[in-house]
């Protein structure tokens, strides 16, 4: 069961540097051949690059432990990105920051109670302006995600 | 300028586990759950299954060749079924509305990537600035 006095939980910033071979390495993952992203000397971000955080936010930085949600139980529902302009380019230097912003409960279709929890990480570029938002959305579900599908139970 | 017409659907597949790995290499999402055959077994799934960020940045592929890689505002991902290694995945995206926002023209999308057997993996609801027709007016603005 998650933790409601996990909101407000605050991850400390952590730094994440844009770079020009990560950025064609995501593409070429996620089958792009678009020229903006292998050709450009200072390409922007895929929509869902930010996701990257992966390889900078550790220990301290990351908040989403707070929540206690069972992880045999734990599915991603949403996730979103938000960019404030054009995406960040490569050279950005970015400094990011995560929080805990909500826990809610909600009846699922076939019964039982899911929990919801949203952790917001925000992306600001060397001259502190906010250039990016995610929004990654978990739910711990009733029963273990192998027994159900995840249409039916966690997006009721 | 008005918003282009979406690209015809496009197909990807037979996935394979290949392509969950990448994925997971160039993400740093290294849970097991979609590479390691036992662990995903002893979790009560028949094999690996991928990752449900590699479906949307499938969409975000999809979406950004359509629309422009610099033009992204929003990305907003709701994930559904699980794929599974031999699915065929088809990307497909309509307008839903066109608008003007800060002084630019925006369009709303929905981006949609289903399986073989017709149900939606994946659906996006995504935002981007339509660049247009009205560059050479502010040049021509900034010259007055």
């Amino acid at each position: 069961m998650a933790n409601p006095d996990a909101v407000g939980t605050r991850g400390a910033p952590f730094r994440m540097d844009v770079e020009r071979g990560k950025i064609r390495e995501f593409a070429r993952a996620t089958r792009s051949t678009n020229p903006a992203y292998l050709d450009a000397e200072q390409p922007v971000v895929p929509p869902t690059f930010l996701t990257t955080t992966f390889f900078w936010q550790s220990g301290e930085a990351d908040p989403w432990p707070a929540v206690e949600l069972d992880q045999r139980r734990g599915l991603h529902a949403e996730q979103e990105y938000t960019f404030f302009g054009p995406p960040p380019r490569a050279g950005t230097r970015l400094t990011c920051q995560s929080h805990i912003s909500e826990i809610y409960t909600k009846q699922g279709r076939r019964g039982g109670e899911l929990t919801f929890a949203v952790m917001v990480t925000e992306f600001r570029d060397e001259t502190g302006r906010l250039v990016a938002q995610g929004r990654l959305t978990g739910v711990e579900t009733a029963r273990p995600p192998a027994d159900q599908s995840r249409a039916d139970e966690a997006m009721a | 300028m008005s918003v282009p017409a979406a690209p015809a659907p496009w197909t990807v597949g037979p996935v394979t586990r290949t392509d969950f790995v990448r994925y997971q290499g160039a993400s740093g999402d290294m849970n097991p759950i979609h590479h390691d055959e036992e662990f995903a077994r002893a979790a009560g799934f028949p094999t690996p299954f991928s990752v449900g960020m590699w479906q949307a940045g499938l969409l975000g592929t999809y979406a950004t060749d359509w629309l422009g890689a610099e033009n992204v505002r929003g990305f907003r991902i709701r994930f559904l079924e699980q794929v599974w290694p031999g699915d065929t995945l088809t990307c497909h995206g309509e307008v839903l509305r066109e608008y003007e926002q800060d002084g630019e023209r925006r369009v709303d999308v929905e981006l949609t990537c289903r399986r073989q057997t017709g149900g939606t993996a994946v659906t996006v609801w995504s935002t981007f600035v339509v660049p247009d027709a009205a560059q050479p007016e502010q040049e021509a603005t900034h010259v007055a």
